[in-house]
């Protein structure tokens, strides 16, 4: 069995404006120390509930992809990052590909740390850019400063990196076209192989969403950020990075495994707070609380909040709404006649590709990658 | 005390009619009549102090929170006059207070001689109360005028008395000064009712003839029937016949009400009373008909009966088209209680299945959909409410339209609508406004009378079709609240016209369907189109919305097709929040209504369909 692995760093120096992922400051967690400390003591806490994955999960699976999501991960040593790896591999078998990737902040980063990382086995690397404009990334209420990409990505590259990734936000409030095709352009500038960009969605309870009510910054429009889309696709192609999934544009083989396994319904064991795991149409995840995970490992309990056993129509509804989101699509044989007829509109208005449709599958064409989540709410079970 | 014990007052069956004072109360809904009437039940001493509780005889839940009395009653009440210590019978009938009852109330008009005017002195008279007031000196009863609330901070008793005094043509200090809440001036009244009201006038001899002025259905008792006795008299034995149907039925009980039911031996000339005959329906049991005896049945009906007539057509739907069947059995529930509500089914393709029902006017309207709401939990759109149009087509055939789906496409010769008399007061200071809202109605004036210095009554004929469209929300707007209103339909007059339907992708959405007068089309077809705009949300395809009088476009607004339903991504790989976020956007979509490809929320019709913006704007509040 193949079991990929998703490890949550939930810190930040400093949580950004639009952001409502599981993640905590240093003030947030009321500590003094800084998080060096934390983030020590927290690598035992992962380490132990690795452990206890492979005693649930039984067998020595094969991890074909390892991802350091956050939070901010790179706040982390590289000798920690590379314990937490040793110990994925001692528990279970790397593949001999194995992908491994860091999210990393361009600004909590510098050659050496770049270096550590690749020597400590992490072998794809993916920087949260967001937005090539200072006052974007202002309304966004990032700290980095967009000159820095250049920089960290070059570095990157130059310790050894073949995977280099950029992830992008568009439709922040206040970004023009003309702001866009800048973020567009700089990130096409730079040595990289993959491309995230991702519609920003203003959560309640953020900071930007309270500004937004306040009318301190103003409303998104929903078409403008559509064109936005467009704008990025067109342009993302035509420098050869091609969509392989609804956000996610990528130079030939350079594919995320690691986003995919997610698309294509395969099994993850996500550790840290508040991770999701999916193991055979089985979903847990784990108590969202630093401190409360701490508690419960500390404890030999499990971590785990809740859990919820999909039901064959759940599973059959996830299958629809991630595979969808692949330009592969659906298989016309996998669905019902109502499916197909509901569908059936769709490529009539030039959403889902007619020629596909007609040999057998469902896919989107670029109107239709837009409005995915109608199409698939169409033939939900 | 001038109370005597109901057992030693004189008996139903057994009173000389000269003992007897037959009377009601007219008086505007939040004027004080229901606590006068607890005063009064509390010092003539048929309701103790220790049973009483607040507005005693109003029953219907929907009566006391609303303030306002729907089904009328009859008090026997025992009274030993302060003037000559003598003892006498006062029958309290009880009067519905609102517009859309005039039929119930010139009933109860009927069944006595004399009448309160009760007036609140803080607010002064209001246009229901004068219509009533002017019913009531048709019926040539006795006018007692009677201000109320004196004890009110914002009492203007003087100032009142004036109006009061200017209306019925008595001395200002004739006024009678009452409160009921504090019970000041109310044994002064009743004193007066003995004296000022004249006694019932009727033959004993005579074969019986007693007039229907109310009909109850209770659940155990079936109908009540509630009567006062012209000639002859009623007894328990008899076999009674109603003069309009000639149907016999037997007598199962025959009492007076103080306040609660009593079986008596039977009644006499003048008395007020109820039969009890078994019957289920009161549609058997018409107010205004004459019941008289099977044995030596009269030959002439008391004067004034008529069938009660519909106005005001609406469509109610259940929101869920499973609760049709409820929907039926709460309305015919509630037809065995209201004679003048009728329905049948209907099928919209937007709102499906459901009942056009026919209701005396606005308020009865609200009435009804409010009971079946809240007694049968019912969740209900009722459309845009529609009058009586009759239609005679260009070959002659005449038919008539209380629907505007039903309304014929074109080859019309003439159209007539029903008119009414409306009576406006206020405060003078609204004159202007008021004559704008109703020359925008398409009102005619017909005269304006100053009540006092700064009070006005403003009479105009208007389409009934024009009022019923948020004028009384308008009016109260416009009049600070101060603004009162009554209407009586007065016929038929031919206008111009049309209707107009409202087309989605070019269907025809039969809900959305409204008649209009021609000039006012275009705006009807401009502010609908913009609200639909605003209701729908956008769907993959552009949607043009369109106004259209036949095939003639008159407006048109387009829903711009969704450019981005989508969500970049799953947090953390949190896959089943975003299939549960899925999944409920799925259920929203089942709670739309399809016109033809096109999803309408149901929010859009019950808001495009709501003709009060005030409520609809609170609402969104």
């Amino acid at each position: 069995m193949n079991l990929a692995f998703y490890v949550h760093i939930p810190y930040c120096i400093k949580r950004c404006g639009y952001c409502d992922f599981n993640t905590y400051t240093p003030s947030e967690l009321q500590i003094t120390t800084g998080l060096k400390s934390i983030t020590n003591s927290y690598t035992n806490l992962l380490i132990a509930e690795i452990k206890s994955a492979r005693k649930q999960v039984g067998d020595r699976s094969t991890v074909p992809s390892i991802f350091f999501g956050g939070g901010t991960p790179s706040l982390m040593e590289a000798a920690d990052i590379e314990s937490i790896i040793t110990a994925i591999g001692s528990e279970f078998d790397l593949a001999s590909d194995v992908e491994i990737t860091l999210e990393s902040n361009p600004d909590t980063v510098d050659r050496e740390k770049l270096e550590n990382f690749y020597k400590a086995g992490v072998n794809r690397i993916s920087f949260g850019m967001q937005s090539a404009v200072p006052h974007v990334l202002a309304t966004l209420d990032r700290t980095h400063n967009p000159d820095n990409l250049y920089q960290v990505t070059q570095w990157a590259s130059e310790v050894g990196f073949k995977e280099i990734s950029v992830d992008l936000i568009y439709g922040t409030p206040g970004e023009s076209k003309a702001d866009w095709q800048k973020t567009i352009d700089t990130a096409l500038s730079l040595p990289i192989t993959h491309i995230s960009a991702y519609a920003l969605i203003i959560e309640e309870g953020t900071k930007l969403a309270a500004q937004i009510k306040r009318g301190e910054v103003g409303l998104v429009d929903d078409d403008l950020t559509a064109e936005k889309y467009i704008m990025a696709d067109s342009a993302f192609t035509k420098f050869g990075f091609d969509w392989y999934e609804l956000s996610n544009w990528a130079k030939p083989n350079s594919e995320s495994k690691h986003n995919l396994a997610y698309w294509l319904g395969h099994n993850w064991w996500g550790a840290g707070p508040g991770a999701h795991s999916h193991l055979n149409g089985k979903r847990f995840w784990n108590v969202k609380h630093p401190n409360l995970y701490k508690q419960k490992i500390d404890a030999g309990d499990s971590p785990v909040a809740d859990s919820e056993d999909l039901k064959e129509s759940q599973m059959e509804s996830e299958r629809l709404m991630l595979s969808i989101r692949l330009p592969s699509g659906v298989e016309k044989s996998t669905l019902n006649e109502k499916q197909i007829l509901d569908l059936s509109g769709y490529v009539k208005s030039g959403h889902l590709d007619k020629g596909n449709w007609d040999s057998g599958r469902a896919s989107l064409t670029l109107e239709g990658r837009l409005i995915a989540d109608r199409i698939v709410r169409e033939i939900l079970l | 005390m001038p109370a005597i014990s109901i057992a030693k007052a004189p008996q139903p069956a057994a009173t000389n009619p000269a003992q007897i004072r037959n009377f009601c109360i007219i008086a505007h809904i939040d004027h004080g009549k229901s606590t006068l009437a607890d005063r009064m039940l509390g010092i003539t001493g048929v309701v103790e102090d220790r049973n009483m509780r607040a507005q005693y005889l109003d029953r219907m839940d929907i009566e006391r929170e609303r303030g306002i009395t729907i089904k009328s009653q009859a008090v026997r009440l025992p009274w030993r006059s302060g003037i000559d210590n003598e003892e006498y019978i006062l029958n309290m009938i009880d009067t519905p207070g609102h517009v859309d009852f005039t039929y119930e109330v010139s009933r109860s008009l009927a069944a006595c001689e004399g009448a309160v005017l009760l007036v609140d002195c803080a607010q002064g008279i209001e246009a229901q109360t004068l219509a009533n007031l002017y019913l009531a000196m048709e019926n040539n009863l006795t006018i007692i005028p009677v201000l109320n609330k004196i004890d009110l901070p914002a009492a203007q008793p003087e100032k009142f008395a004036i109006e009061l005094a200017n209306l019925i043509g008595c001395k200002p200090e004739d006024c009678l000064r009452v409160s009921g809440k504090t019970g000041a001036g109310v044994e002064t009244l009743l004193d007066q009712i003995v004296k000022q009201i004249p006694p019932p006038i009727g033959d004993p001899k005579a074969p019986t003839r007693a007039l229907i002025f109310d009909s109850v259905y209770d659940s155990y008792r079936g109908v009540v029937t509630y009567v006062r006795v012209v000639d002859g008299h009623l007894s328990p034995r008899d076999q009674i016949q109603m003069y309009s149907t000639g149907v016999r039925h037997e007598m199962l009980e025959v009492g007076v009400i103080s306040p609660e039911p009593m079986a008596s031996k039977g009644l006499g000339v003048g008395e007020v009373g109820y039969l009890i005959t078994g019957v289920k329906d009161v549609r058997q049991s018409r107010v205004g008909d004459t019941v008289t005896t099977y044995n030596n049945p009269a030959t002439v009906a008391l004067a004034g009966y008529k069938d009660p007539k519909p106005m005001v057509f609406s469509g109610l739907f259940p929101l869920e088209g499973a609760e049709y069947p409820m929907l039926r059995e709460a309305l015919d529930k509630l037809q065995l209680n209201d004679a003048a509500l009728v329905f049948e089914p209907e099928s919209s393709d937007a709102l499906g299945f459901g009942f056009r029902c026919g209701f005396l006017g606005l308020l009865h309207m609200e009435i009804v959909r409010e009971r079946l709401e809240r007694e049968a939990g019912l969740t209900l759109i009722s459309t845009a409410p529609s009058v009586v149009y009759k239609v005679t087509l260009d070959d002659g055939k005449k038919i008539v339209v209380t629907n505007p789906s039903e309304y014929p496409d074109g080859k019309i010769a003439e159209v007539q609508e029903p008119i009414v008399k409306a009576t406006i007061l206020a405060p003078s200071e609204f004159i202007g406004t008021i004559m704008e809202l109703c020359q925008q109605r398409r009102g005619v004036q017909k005269g304006m009378d100053y009540l006092s210095e700064d009070r006005v009554e403003i009479r105009y004929t208007l389409p009934l079709a024009e009022i019923v469209f948020d004028f009384f929300d308008q009016l109260k707007s416009r009049t600070k609240g101060y603004g009162s209103l009554d209407y009586e339909p007065i016929g038929e007059e031919a206008g111009d016209l049309v209707k107009v339907d409202i087309l989605l992708q070019g269907e025809k959405v039969d809900a959305f369907s409204q008649i209009v007068h021609r000039d006012k089309a275009y705006a009807y077809g401009v502010t609908m189109t913009a609200k639909l705009r605003e209701l729908i949300p956008r769907q993959q395809f552009e949607v043009p919305i369109q106004a259209a009088i036949g095939a003639k476009v008159i407006a048109r607004e387009n829903i711009r097709a969704i450019r981005k339903d989508v969500l970049a991504k799953c947090y953390g790989g949190d896959i089943t929040r975003k299939r549960k976020l899925l999944e409920k956007q799925k259920e929203g979509k089942k709670r739309m209504k399809m016109v033809g490809r096109v999803e309408v929320p149901q929010e859009a019709f019950i808001a495009a369909l709501t003709t009060d913006s005030d409520k609809a704007s609170e609402k969104k509040k």
